[in-house]
């Protein structure tokens, strides 16, 4: 079968903003990644979802420049790209928030949102003795957590760790956007949520939608996935078995199809 | 929505918390407290104990000037404790530096500023070699410096040939290596240009912590190195700096000691390397990573301090300052673990 004839759902006439093709990487005799294919369109929410093993990790990994694949070709924007770090893809405006946040506890939520992006003062200080614009940090950090509607978050100076499990989700979340022009991925982002917190980080990730970047969604969680997501992409031994909408199948359609238990659709 | 339920279980809490817990997540949010209160308690404690002698202006001079190096060093150490390290070699890169120095100005006759630079740089060069260790072979810390602790004394014994140059000879030759020893009156008490360096380096590593980004990739390499990564920080670049820039330090505590002593010797020091921990663990600098500061490392060294004065005023045989400090040490760390279980 012929991956590329699959019937993807694509909205029509539109290019996608980010792009995989015949995606390959083999560690030894094993292969992770088996001529993947993956699409994501502007203004999305492109759900990917896959039994343990099935490779969606190492696939997301090559789309974030945490992993070099052996062959294939990724297309941001329909220009190709090879990202050597995760540090390139974020130049490229691909922002990851990662399972465990990659937040650091004992700083404030202001430090957290610039952590390696730091803003120096303009002027004497800021050229010659490196002096943080600090200011301008709380004041820009402040502004984007406003903008996501978290301010019940007050004190910007606040660390981290003083946060509840969905507000530092909050945190990490408001950093992407903040820094993410084109591509928003977040793994797990509910995993370690209760269910209220939950719901406040879903409602969250619509609203980024709204704000109109796509967002790429990895998720175990069969419900947040079928709420929120326009496709679903279902990534089964190595590569994409093929993209649904949640409208047309249920969740146990969808975990069957994941699993093996069930053809994947063709047309 | 999740924001009420935050605040619904912040209450509870409330209601279950004890004085005790208050005061321990107190001192979470605020932990240079610890050592301002400690340092009140020991110096009622020796006041009490040798009466009004502690506080006569020439005993607070030589508190003081003790202090200098043992805050010097712990400026070096809490810059590389912050990363989750920690350094037993700082005094030994000190008295390494300090060897080089005398021994290329005083006996091998080259000009001063020039000896004063390679010493310098033997302390950068120790520094580089700790870093390297820990940062490119993934080393622990601790083994890393504990080795090098004893790779460095044993350069320092055989370059010095365990001899030891004399005040005099010092001051004839190259009285700049002295110069840190130059004292000035102030209010009646005897201040060294080397307390006024160990002000100047504080106020240094103070601003690069927390007014530079080089000073939240510190923090952040120490508190979580994997999310530091993540977020893109050169955590392998930042502990070979930090290391570095904590070898130069010592090789400046070189100097202060130059300049306390008069003589330069290959056995002095000894004392440096677990004072400057104690100094900056007491000073609520977290041997963990990530949490900690230079103002809390200034009154740790006083502490310190100010333990082995009164001893040595009550008349204490100098064994018991040794004692003290151990136990200083363990106390230190036994608040700290317990202060971190707020957040846990």
């Amino acid at each position: 079968m012929n991956q590329t004839e699959q019937n993807t759902h694509a909205p029509v006439g539109v290019a996608p903003i980010l792009q995989a093709r015949n995606l390959v990487k083999r560690y030894g005799h094993v292969v992770a990644i088996d001529h993947a294919e993956f699409e994501l369109y502007p203004g999305e929410i492109l759900a990917v979802i896959g039994d343990n093993g099935a490779g969606k990790s190492s696939m997301i990994k090559a789309l974030t420049g945490a992993l070099r694949p052996d062959a294939g070709e990724i297309l941001l924007e329909g220009r190709r790209v090879e990202f050597d770090s995760p540090l390139a893809a974020r130049a490229a405006g691909i922002e990851t928030v990662y399972q465990n946040l990659a937040l650091s506890p004992a700083l404030s939520i202001a430090d957290n949102i610039f952590l390696g992006r730091e803003r120096r003062s303009e002027g004497f200080l800021g050229k010659y003795f490196r002096k943080l614009d600090r200011d301008y940090m709380r004041k820009e950090a402040r502004k984007h957590l406003n903008a996501l509607g978290l301010l019940t978050i007050q004190n910007i100076d606040q660390p981290v760790e003083t946060l509840s499990g969905g507000q530092r989700q909050g945190v990490a979340i408001a950093r992407a956007v903040a820094f993410g022009s084109r591509v928003v991925i977040m793994d797990e982002p509910t995993a370690a949520l209760g269910v209220k917190e939950s719901r406040k980080v879903l409602d969250l990730i619509l609203d980024v939608k709204r704000r109109g970047l796509p967002i790429v969604l990895i998720s175990h969680n069969m419900p947040h996935v079928f709420e929120i997501a326009d496709r679903i992409h279902i990534h089964r031994l190595g590569r994409r078995a093929c993209v649904i909408r949640p409208q047309d199948y249920s969740m146990s359609d969808a975990v069957a199809i994941m699993t093996g238990a069930k053809e994947a659709p063709v047309h | 929505m999740a924001s009420t339920s935050q605040q619904a279980h912040v209450s509870f809490d409330e209601e279950r918390r004890t004085p005790l817990k208050r005061f321990q997540q107190f001192l979470h949010a605020n932990p240079t407290t610890i050592p301002f209160i400690v340092l009140a308690l020991s110096i009622a404690l020796f006041s009490a104990i040798v009466g009004g002698r502690f506080f006569h202006p020439f005993n607070l001079s030589l508190v003081l000037q003790q202090v200098t190096i043992i805050a010097i060093l712990g400026t070096a150490q809490t810059l590389i404790i912050l990363t989750a390290g920690i350094d037993l070699s700082v005094g030994a890169i000190m008295v390494l530096s300090s060897v080089v120095m005398g021994r290329l100005a005083v006996l091998a006759g080259l000009p001063v500023p020039l000896a004063f630079m390679l010493g310098l740089l033997v302390g950068v060069a120790c520094g580089l070699l700790n870093g390297f260790l820990v940062a490119r072979l993934k080393l622990p810390p601790f083994i890393v410096t504990l080795g090098t602790w004893s790779i460095f004394g044993a350069l320092n014994l055989w370059y010095s040939a365990s001899q030891t140059i004399r005040q005099q000879e010092v001051a004839e030759a190259a009285p700049f290596l002295q110069f840190t020893g130059t004292a000035f009156n102030f209010l009646g008490a005897r201040i060294t240009l080397g307390s006024i360096l160990m002000l100047i380096i504080a106020a240094f590593i103070w601003y690069l912590l927390n007014r530079t980004a080089f000073g939240r990739h510190v923090h952040a390499t120490g508190d979580d190195p994997e999310a530091a990564k993540l977020a893109g920080i050169n955590v392998t670049g930042t502990l070979i700096a930090v290391y570095t820039l904590a070898g130069f330090i010592c090789s400046v505590a070189a100097w202060a000691l130059i300049g306390r002593i008069g003589a330069i010797s290959s056995i002095s020091g000894a004392t440096a390397n677990l004072d400057s921990i104690t100094a900056v663990v007491i000073g609520g600098t977290s041997l963990f990573g990530g949490r900690g500061s230079i103002i809390g490392t200034l009154v740790g060294a006083l502490i310190v301090g100010v333990f082995r004065n009164g001893l040595a005023l009550a008349g204490a045989d100098s064994l018991w300052q040794e004692f003290a400090i151990g136990l200083l040490i363990i106390v230190a760390v036994a608040i700290d673990q317990w202060i971190r279980k707020v957040s846990a």
